[in-house]
Order: structure tokens, then sequence, then C-alpha cells
């Protein structure tokens, strides 16, 4: 492994796979990996390593490989990038063969998608390899905010658009949310101009725990139908023709706007949306966030 | 005269059939086989007195009769089999998500997968929660209940604490499922640590993987999601992360929900717990920066308004996302990306607050899955008051003005430069 330069103490990788278009099916960058990818190239620059575990004599497993290195561009600097392809067959087991590897590469910080689009698709292989590696592990990062020496603050993505922030012990091992910043377009020539090395003298083992399952093409769920629990034909009926009104409102009028307002403000409180003295500075603070 | 008196004797021979002068007391029965075995009707017995003192004969099958069996009885709630399992062979435990304090209905769905495959080998049901003051875990179908609030209390988010906290009860009870809602950054988080965990046994040998985005468990096999448009058919493992309507949610029994206590006899590792992740609290967003689909919390608006200036200056003191109405994004007053409704966005706030809008049946559909609906507008009789949760009739602009100046924030007079024109989307 190379020294990491003097501007990045810290070194970052990350595990990238094969991906999937979702209508057209075809082959390309992962859509999520893509994202981690651009998140440590805004981070680490072109030292960015990236890694992968697959079968080496694959040609279109290459071809997707080069579409993460032809995101090497626009940082600053011409060096192209690198690539370790850890050889292994598809029955083979990829926690494995990376746990062993990471644990010998002085990675520090490692970023992957959250889960795969090819394959088990199980969203594990972070948190087996953490468990293995005995490092950190976080999910549904939407940005990394920043990183020293010993550690990492990052931003975790929640529901309904909310964030939180999360300090991390390095090593740590990242799981990039589809929600963090939009990939940069792969181009041709860094994909030409990158390496991807074979590793040498990976131990690889079975994967004998997913011997006994079989796959099967996707079926469509079954849609949940509205049962109704009822001894009679009547109230059947009417539940299947009800058209889905809503309850009675409460319903508020000959008031003054400020009356109005007054109402509304309560109802908000009571509903707990508005919190008592907390909105006016969650906006100011947002809008000096922009600045 | 009005008091209706029942002779005791008189309907416990109505009642037995076998009764030798059951046919003295038995009403005349509307309809009949005659000997010949022709269906004989009795018209005058059909139907009942309605309400208004007119005969009504419903053909529904709703079964009115005329002299009243038990109106209470029929209208009644189907109540719910109580089951009680005093001694179980096992445990299977859920982990809800437990959502803003509440049982979700992916919550309830993981309890009835949960009943599937405990119901026939006697093993009882046992929640885990991290909160106090759960309710509605008995409809829910759980027997047991396991509160490890103390354990596991720093912070909002400690993954390490509460996977330790589960770790002592995988030792001292091993339970033969465990069941998480595969949520990120909840369940699905909390459930791939326990997994990870459990899948490195102490010898070194390869386990049991866990089966993720489950949405089907039928015969001893569960069906998982994959990538790439693949299911995974195995049989089920012990540890579940199950998709929303993974199963039907309980609703004919009715459990006790006991509370638990485990003896995790070795009280002094809790402080030895690694923690690697510490929690600093929840970011202020932007509210205008969140995508419109995922927004909490929406001040919408739609041709009722006029005044546009104060309209976005409500927005932002209220600190809700903007929204808007087709008429108000064709006239030029929003952009498009703001629009709400069957050819904008689809979305799912928590609160939408809707202010000129009279409620097309494209913006109702738009905001068919929101929870709480507040309508602002000058007529009474739209649409949108219909569907609202509270409806305020008084025109949007005065209201949104008394609003910004009662919560502390008047808008400021008009200075041309300062106040943003642009929407931030």
């Amino acid at each position: 492994m190379m020294p990491p330069d003097d501007a990045n103490s810290v070194s970052v990788f990350a595990l990238v796979s094969s991906g999937r278009h979702p209508v057209s099916g075809r082959a390309g960058r992962a859509r999520e990996d893509a994202r981690a990818v651009e998140m440590g190239l805004m981070l680490a620059g072109s030292a960015l390593k990236l890694a992968h575990a697959g079968d080496a004599d694959d040609g279109a497993l290459r071809d997707c490989l080069e579409a993460y290195l032809g995101m090497f561009h626009g940082l600053g600097d011409d060096r192209p990038g690198e690539l370790s392809l850890l050889p292994m067959t598809t029955e083979d087991d990829a926690v494995a063969a990376l746990s062993e590897w990471l644990a010998n590469s002085g990675a520090r910080l490692v970023l992957t998608g959250q889960r795969a689009e090819c394959g088990e698709g199980s969203a594990m292989l972070p948190y087996l390899l953490a468990e293995r590696l005995g490092w950190s592990v976080v999910a549904g990062i939407a940005a990394i905010e920043s990183v020293d020496a010993g550690s990492a603050t990052l931003l975790q993505a929640l529901p309904q658009g909310q964030r939180r922030r999360l300090d991390v012990r390095l090593p740590c091992l990242v799981a990039v949310d589809a929600v963090a910043p939009a990939p940069r377009q792969s181009a041709f020539g860094p994909a030409r101009r990158g390496s991807i090395n074979v590793v040498e003298g990976i131990e690889t083992s079975p994967d004998t725990a997913r011997r006994a399952w079989q796959t099967q093409p996707a079926r469509a769920r079954p849609r949940r139908l509205k049962v109704v629990k009822s001894g009679n034909a009547r109230d059947r009926f009417k539940a299947a023709a009800a058209k889905s009104s809503a309850s009675g409102g409460q319903v508020l009028s000959g008031l003054t706007p400020d009356q109005a307002a007054e109402k509304l403000i309560d109802y908000l409180r009571k509903e707990k949306i508005l919190r008592e003295e907390k909105t006016p500075s969650i906006s100011e603070e947002a809008s000096a966030a922009d600045q | 005269m009005s008091i209706r008196r029942i002779d005791p004797h008189a309907e416990r021979m109505r009642r037995n059939r076998l009764h030798p002068r059951h046919q003295e007391f038995a009403r005349p029965a509307w309809r009949w086989i005659s000997a010949e075995g022709v269906t004989r009707v009795n018209p005058h017995l059909v139907g009942a007195i309605g309400p208004n003192g007119i005969k009504r004969i419903d053909r529904s099958g709703a079964s009115v009769e005329s002299s009243s069996v038990s109106a209470s009885q029929a209208s009644a709630e189907p109540s719910r089999r109580q089951i009680v399992i005093a001694e179980p062979a096992g445990y299977v435990m859920v982990v809800p998500e437990l959502a803003e304090g509440r049982l979700s209905d992916h919550d309830r769905d993981l309890f009835g997968l949960a009943r599937q495959l405990a119901d026939d080998r006697r093993l009882a049901v046992t929640a885990i929660t991290f909160q106090g003051g759960v309710t509605g875990l008995e409809e829910a179908g759980a027997d047991r209940w396991l509160d490890l609030s103390a354990s596991a209390e720093d912070g909002d988010y400690c993954p390490e604490a509460r996977l330790a906290g589960l770790e002592r009860i995988e030792a001292s009870l091993s339970p033969a499922h465990w069941l998480f809602a595969d949520t990120f950054p909840g369940g699905g988080d909390l459930g791939r640590r326990l997994a990870a965990r459990l899948s490195v046994p102490s010898d070194g040998a390869q386990g049991e993987r866990a089966a993720t985005r489950v949405w089907q468990v039928a015969d001893g096999k569960s069906l998982s999601r994959a990538g790439d448009r693949q299911d995974i058919q195995r049989d089920v493992p012990r540890v579940l992360l199950a998709l929303p309507e993974c199963a039907e949610p309980v609703s004919e029994t009715r459990h006790e929900a006991r509370p638990m206590m485990v003896d995790t006899g070795q009280s002094g590792t809790d402080a030895a717990v690694d923690i690697g992740i510490i929690d600093r609290g929840r970011v202020a967003v932007d509210p205008q920066q969140i995508p419109l689909a995922q927004a909490p919390f929406i001040l919408s608006a739609g041709r009722g308004i006029g005044d546009w200036e104060g309209y976005h200056h409500a927005a932002r003191v209220l600190g809700a996302s903007e929204g808007a109405s087709r008429v108000a994004v064709d006239d030029g007053y929003m952009p498009r990306a703001r629009q709400v409704g069957a050819t904008g966005t689809f979305v799912s706030a928590s609160c939408y607050i809707a202010v000129g809008i009279s409620g097309a049946v494209q913006h109702l559909q738009g905001i068919a899955r929101c929870q709480r609906v507040i309508a602002i507008n000058s007529d009474p009789s739209c649409d949108m008051v219909k569907r609202a949760d509270l409806a305020i009739i008084a025109d949007g602009d005065d209201v949104l003005k008394a609003l910004c100046e009662s919560l502390g924030q008047p808008k400021a007079s008009s200075q041309p430069g300062e106040e943003p024109l642009h929407d931030a989307a």
C-alpha cells in the first residue's frame, strides 16, 4: 500500500459492486456505490482506493469496474484511479476475502453503498465485515462533514428528510444511503487510464451458507385487500362500497383572522408540529447554514 | 306500557327446540318449506318497522327481526379471544420500530408474522422495546413484554448499547426467532448488527445468515427479496428482517403482554460496552431543501392567495416546506417542482396546510397519505374543507398575516431586494 498523502492523513477506501439499471437491466455502476465513490472523491480526491471482490476473468465485470474508474476526473490532479480486484468465483464468500484484505490494507475509512443491486443484496456486508474486523459500522449516511485521525463526523439520513449528526470512531465502515449527493458522470478517458490490479494470494473460501437457498424470479407482491370482518352482508357491502371520505373534521367559521391564527397555532402545538420556542431558530439556523 | 316484559319460561321454551311446548312459543317464521317441498313466504312477517313508522324490507341479508333479538349483540365489535400462554416452550422476539412512540402498521405486521411462527409451537411472542409506556401491545399480539429502556437510555441512537441488551437476552433466553422491521436506520440497522454478531460462532465457523427484506413466510420457508429481481427461498432462519405487509396483523385474538424481567446475571458488564458511535443529535434541515415527497410539514398555496410575499414569509416562520396547487404553478407563482397532486408530487406529510386550495380530485389524490390536513379557505362548501381535519373559513392572506404576527415575526414592510423572490427549489 502507498503511504497516505500529507493532506489526507486518513486512507479512504470504497468498496464497489456491479450494478444493474432498474429499467433496462443494463450492467453498469451500482447507484449507491457510485454515490459512495463520489463521497470518497470529495473527501480524499484521487487518493481514494477502490476495491472489488469478484471474478477476474469476467469481461462484463471489468466494464462495470472501469465505469467507477471513469469517475476520477475534475479532482485537481491527473492521477488515474486504482482498483484492487480480489479474485474469487461467484460461489465464494466475499466477506472472507475482503476482511482479510482490508485488515492488511491500512484502511481507516471504508465507504460502500448500502445494498448491492446484484446477488443477495441483503445489505449485510458492512456489518459482517465490521464484526470480523472489530470496526465501527454506520448505515444510511448522507454526508461526511469532517474526518480527523481518530474519528469522523457524519450525517445520517432519517425518514422525512431529517438528518442526525454522528461521531464515529475510526476505523469505520460507512454504508452510503441513496439520498447522498449524486455521483459525477463516468468518463471514457479516465476509465481507460485507470488500472485494475488483481491482488494475488487471497485465500478464498466457498460460501456454504448459501448452498441450500433457491433463487427464483421475483414475484409481484400480493396487494393487501381490505378485509371487513363482519357477520352480515350489509356491513361488508357498506365497507366495500363506501367512498373513503374523511370523518367530519372540525370546521371553524366566522372568526377574525387573529382568532383563526390563534386556533391554528393551538392546533399545531397540540399536535407537536410547532415547537414552543424553537421554530424561529430553526429557520434562522438553516438560512445561516445556507450562506 | 313502554316496559317490555319478558316471560323467562316462555323464552326458555322458545330457545329449546326439543321442548314439548316449543311450537306454542316459537315465533312464526317468515319463510318455511311446506309439506310439498315448496318454499312459502308470509309477506306480513317480512321486514321491520323503521324509525319513521313505515315498514321496510331489507333484502341485503342483515337480519332485522321485528321483535328484536338483541340489537346490542349484533352491533357490538366482534370480541377478541383472550390467549394466555402460561408455560411457553420458547420465545419469538419482536423488536418493533415504535416511530413516535406508537406501534405502526409495519410493527403490527411484524407481530402477525411472529404469531405465524409461534402459534403451532407454543412459543411466546415477546415484544422488546427501548422505551416505556407503549400501548396496544395486547391487541398487536405480544404475550410477553421486555422493556429495555433502562439499559439503553443514553441518546437517541445508540445501536451498540441496544445490541448489548439484545445479546444478554440471547444468552439467557436463546429465543427461537428474532424479528425486526427492515427499515433504515431503525430496525434494519439493529437487526443486521445482531445478525452479524450471531453469525460468528465462537469456533470461527461460518454461521447462518439472516433473511433480509422478507415479504412472505409460508410452509416453513421464507421468501426474501434479493437484488436483480430475484427472490430467495430458504428455510426460516433465526433472524428475520421483514418488509411491510409481510403478514396479516393480529385481529381475532388478544394477548396478555405480561411484563417480563430477564435475569442477566452479569450486570457488571454493562459498562464494558465498547461505544464507537456517539449521537450528536438532530441537525436543523432547511425545509425547502427536503424533497417534497418526504417533507413532514407543508404549507401549500393555491388560487386563494393574493399576497405571495406574505405566503413565503409565513412558510419561513412556520418552518414548513412550500407546496402549490396546479393553478398556482400554471399562473407562474410557484415552480413546477413544488406542485402537489396527480401531475406533481404525491406527498406524505404528517401535517399539510392548504391555503386557498379548493381541492380538485387530482390534488386530493396527491395528499391522500397525509396524516393531518388543515384547510384555510373562504368557501365553506369546497372539497378541501370536507377532507380537512381542521378547516378555517377565512381569507388565507389575512390568516397567514395574523399567524406571523402572533408568532412574533410580522412581515417587514415591503423592501424590494431583501426578500428572496425565488423559491428555494
